[in-house]
């Protein structure tokens, strides 16, 4: 297996968190309250977990926008979608390789990494998926093994080490918010996912695939006999879903790089995300982002890093045994 | 309190009412089924008969109260509903299609055995699927793998697995369904066998098989009973007429 | 009785009702023998293969790697249970194999530092104070217990959590990958109580046997292939029993079990404690053979491969987990000794090809052979069980 995979820690944060807590951390006095800038300790112990945990969350709703789809969808667990995330990031990479490293590279490498994340999608649907529709298991485990192929196939072509993905100058100043410099990487990738959100909420209900997808979501058989091709809804919500996580891999690549195994660390959380907010909710999947992001922030500041996944992994096995249907749910659907 | 010219077995209804967000499927129904007869449920489509049923057997949630063996099965879940005694079938039939008929009856026989016996294989076959084997006349496919049965042979196999669990009280959705004339008979036949010791509900569409086999009718509409009585009465009754049957006495009593 | 006249060719033994059920029995007791306790016979193959000839036939070397492969295929045997028979896609054992594992690992660790000795890991990583929870796991007998017990009782919390609130299908899948992976994390970040990211190695005996001495190690060999051989019989019993019955029935039709007065969330739970319990075993049988436990014995990756096997050998198979288990650990040692980054496309490709292709594993090919040689249909003396495919469904939907 990869060397590295599923070692990492699987949801790494630690590279938002380190930028704000030197300050934090720094008591002339030794003893916070007695400090002069005890306002401004006060305010780095909230507000940097508070505005690092909502970047998190906006990177996870990137990750997560595109499951709720093909798993709200369609029923179809993808494991392969992290994969796609780490294609994203690649592209971006590849992207600055050709264009240099300007903010122009970002701006092409977003819609490339959609299109191109996409098509894979696609391609995956088309060659594997389709197949097994009524088997979510085994469409589980089929794109586990496609998840295999692709974490070896980038790391056979782009080495095991990652490679680095310069932001451009536009994103590596600092924003100053309530006394935190916040880090203009961080307000792009939360601008970018609500972007995001905000794009496929109005294709789905301005445009004429949009109300295809959602048919096909609320009835299925109804919906083909109404003459909805729901295999050309599969497909394009495939696209759709796979181009997002793609999306969201240019955001990952700005803020840690690339990475064979970055598909790994995001897999789970996304899917917890997607589960706790309700499975094919919008709203809820980021509402679940930003409170999963946030309180893992919280929690890291408080205790370790990987304590802090292990205890927001818990914290969310609670929130589902007492609710499994996740946060919101739509009558119209059974789940599970 | 028990009303002992009731039997021991009876169902007691009082205002049971279920509401899907403000529809209401149910609307205060009152009904009280005796051991020992052969209980038809009828009404439109939307009636409410099958809610009704999933009420009492703990599929869907209801207010009100539903007393069986001095218990309260509003509360209960399906499957202490089925070892208090109380047992359905579903409109389709739905038996274990890989298993063998015996099989099938053998699982059903289960609600019988204690938790430490299941670790052991079958080593004979217990005596009471012997006789409901014998009872619902499938003796010749015991050995048949369930889906290879006519559907009307799957709706006596539930029966029979019904007949093993010892339910007391028993919910038949619409059991002929799809069923020619003779195995609509048999089907009746095998009901007047078995119904002496229990109390049987039947769900029914089918007037012919209502009037040679019903004791008891009611007629449900909307979510309420309209009416209640022998299937004279309730034939002769002017609402249900209107409301069901569609038709005046007259055609009414020429079938 | 009337019914009778709608059945097919009424037979001339089949008149009377007890008499019908035997007669049946007896023409076909023959194959139906054959076929229950079949498979004691093919167990005994093995058992003899295990046992006698694999330590006379292979070097040390290979005969530790087959001893490796046998622990994983006690965890494997248990996902077949759990997922093949149960419907349970677990995708964690990684959790239970580690308990085990790291149970075992403590013990052994406790047996080099000696009476009262601390471990040389926590001296190098922290103060040299040993927690007060690792001290139990000096006493042999209670660290046999704890393999057994800890599992069972961590298996039941988290499966009466889940199953009860009706968790099912996929979401139960990953829910139990992320519990492998919280667990690894967990470990990792515990480095001066478990060892963390390097786990527990260097260990020198086993309940007071000297590992180094490869007749030991043979003998650890022998122990770990006997469990194997032990918990196959078990299952055999188990899958022909009637809990066995009820647990494919629970897996095909859950609801309808419900109306037979079984909670399926009971069924299922017992099965999957079962499976725990054999991920357990196998996880510290591992520990003395290959001689590290570490976090990447229980990570995702590590719980799919326990599933890769079962896979590929049929998951709802007596002999398929085992075997696949097997095939797959020895397909890993060869194949990454010689194509290093082949193997993990030899493995993504085997769970995209036995999905696509051959969802009951290698396992179903043998009744498909079976249904092709004979044209007469084969009447059920046991359960016909195949993994919850609907009988008649083309392996590929071309």
């Amino acid at each position: 297996m990869g060397s590295n995979s599923g070692l990492r820690p699987w949801f790494s944060i630690d590279v938002f968190v380190g930028d704000g807590r030197a300050r934090a951390r720094s008591s002339p006095t030794g003893c916070p309250l007695l400090d002069d800038d005890v306002k401004a300790e006060t305010v780095d112990v909230f507000t940097t977990p508070f505005l690092t945990g909502t970047a998190n969350g906006a990177i996870l709703l990137m990750a997560a926008l595109g499951l709720t789809l093909t798993f709200g969808q369609m029923g179809v667990i993808n494991m392969a979608h992290g994969e796609f995330l780490m294609v994203g990031a690649y592209v971006a990479y590849l992207t600055q390789q050709v264009t240099g490293a300007t903010g122009f590279s970002i701006v092409v490498a977003l819609p490339m990494a959609f299109i191109f994340a996409g098509l894979l999608g696609l391609l995956l649907e088309i060659t594997v998926i389709q197949w097994m529709y009524e088997r979510p298991l085994d469409t589980l485990l089929a794109t586990v093994g496609v998840a295999l192929v692709l974490q070896q196939l980038a790391q056979d072509v782009f080495g095991a080490q990652g490679d680095p993905v310069v932001a451009p100058s536009w994103l590596g100043g600092r924003i100053s918010v309530f006394g935190y410099e916040w880090p203009h990487r961080q307000l792009f990738t939360i601008v970018l996912a609500l972007g995001a959100l905000g794009a496929l909420s109005a294709v789905l209900k301005y445009t004429g695939f949009g109300r295809r997808i959602r048919a096909t979501v609320q009835n299925r058989q109804l919906a083909e006999t109404l003459g909805v091709s729901t295999r050309n809804v599969d497909r394009i919500t495939f696209f759709l879903g796979s181009g997002l996580a793609g999306l969201g891999g240019v955001a990952v690549a700005l803020i840690s790089g690339t990475n064979p195994t970055l598909g790994t660390a995001y897999i789970i959380p996304a899917f917890l995300v997607v589960v706790v907010g309700g499975v094919g909710q919008l709203k809820g999947t980021l509402i679940a982002a930003w409170v999963v992001g946030v309180v893992t922030a919280f929690l890291t500041d408080w205790i370790s890093g990987s304590m802090a996944q292990v205890l927001t992994f818990a914290l969310v096995v609670i929130f589902l045994v007492m609710r499994p249907q996740g946060l919101f749910t739509s009558r119209t659907r059974s789940l599970a | 309190m028990t009303a002992s010219f009731l039997g021991e077995d009876y169902l007691e209804i009082r205002n049971l009412t279920v509401d899907f967000d403000g529809f209401k499927a149910i609307d205060g129904v009152d009904i009280t089924l005796q051991q020992g007869r052969l209980h038809f449920l009828i009404g439109p489509n939307g009636a409410g008969k099958t809610t009704l049923v999933d009420a009492l057997t703990g599929l869907v949630s209801g207010t009100g109260a539903a007393t069986f063996r001095n218990h309260d099965i509003l509360a209960m879940k399906s499957h202490k509903i089925v070892r208090l005694g109380i047992g359905r079938t579903f409109q389709t039939a739905s038996v274990f299609e890989k298993l063998s008929v015996l099989q099938n009856l053998d699982i059903a026989a289960g609600v019988h055995r204690k938790a430490r016996q299941s670790i052991f294989a079958r080593s004979k076959v217990p005596e009471r699927v012997e006789k409901a084997l014998d009872t619902i006349g499938l003796e010749a496919l015991a050995h048949q793998p369930a889906g290879i049965l006519a559907h009307g042979q799957k709706q006596w196999l539930e029966i029979g697995m019904l007949l093993v669990q010892d339910a007391q009280l028993m919910f038949l959705d619409e059991t002929v369904a799809g069923m020619s004339g003779n195995e609509r008979e048999e089907t009746g036949e095998l009901l007047k066998r078995i119904v002496p010791d229990r109390t049987i509900v039947v769900i029914e569409h089918d007037m012919d098989f209502m009037r040679r086999y019903a004791d008891f009718v009611t007629v449900m509409h909307t979510g309420k009973v309209l009416a209640e009585g022998t299937v004279a009465e309730v034939q002769a009754d002017q609402r249900v007429q209107e409301v069901y049957l569609g038709t005046t006495t007259e055609e009414a009593t020429h079938g | 009785m009337t019914a009778k006249e709608s059945s097919d060719q009424p037979d001339a033994e089949h008149r009377h009702g007890a008499q019908g059920a035997a007669g049946a029995r007896s023409t076909s007791s023959l194959a139906q023998r054959l076929s229950t306790y079949g498979p004691l016979i093919g167990i005994a193959v093995l058992a003899f293969l295990l046992l006698v000839w694999a330590p006379n036939s292979l070097s040390t070397f290979r005969l530790g790697n087959l001893g490796r492969y046998c622990a994983l295929a006690l965890a494997s045997m248990g996902i077949g249970l759990a997922w093949g028979r149960g419907g349970m896609l677990v995708l964690g054992q990684g959790v239970f194999f580690g308990l085990g594992a790291y149970a075992m690992a403590m013990h052994m660790k406790l047996e080099v530092a000696g009476p009262g000795g601390v471990p040389d890991f926590m001296m190098l990583y922290g103060d040299g104070t040993m927690p007060s929870w690792w001290e139990p796991f000096r006493s042999g007998p209670f660290t046999l217990f704890a393999i057994v017990a800890v599992p069972l009782v961590v298996s039941f919390l988290l499966g009466y959590a889940i199953l009860k609130r009706r968790v099912k299908g996929s979401y139960f899948a990953i829910l139990t990958q992320a519990m492998a992976v919280a667990f690894a994390t967990l470990l990792i970040a515990t480095i001066k109580q478990t060892g963390g990211f390097n786990g527990l190695n260097t260990f020198s005996t086993f309940f007071g046997h000297n590992l180094y001495n490869p007749e030991v190690q043979t003998n650890i060999y022998r122990l770990a292939a006997g469990l194997v051989i032990v918990f196959l019989v078990i299952l055999w019993q188990l899958y022909r029993s009637r809990y066995g019955e009820l647990l494919v029935a629970t897996r095909d039709a859950e609801e309808r079990i419900r109306f037979l007065g079984y909670d399926p969330a009971n069924i299922k739970l017992a099965a999957f404690m079962m499976a725990a319990v054999m991920a357990s075993i196998g996880g510290a049988m591992f520990v003395p053979i290959v001689g590290i436990v570490s976090p990447s014995s229980v990570d995702a990756s590590a719980s799919i491969l326990l599933v890769a096997g079962v896979a590929l050998g049929g998951r709802a198979s007596l002999f398929g987990p085992a075997l696949g288990a097997i095939a797959v650990g020895y397909g890993r040692s060869t194949l990454s000794e010689s194509f290093p980054t082949q193997w993990t496309y030899f493995l993504g490709g085997l769970f995209i090809v036995v999905v696509l292709i051959l969802p009951g594993g290698v396992a179903s090919l043998w009744p498909m052979l079976r249904s092709r040689l004979s044209s007469v249909q084969r009447k059920p003396s046991t359960i016909d069980v195949d993994d919850g495919l609907e009988a008649d469904e083309p392996a590929v939907l071309a």
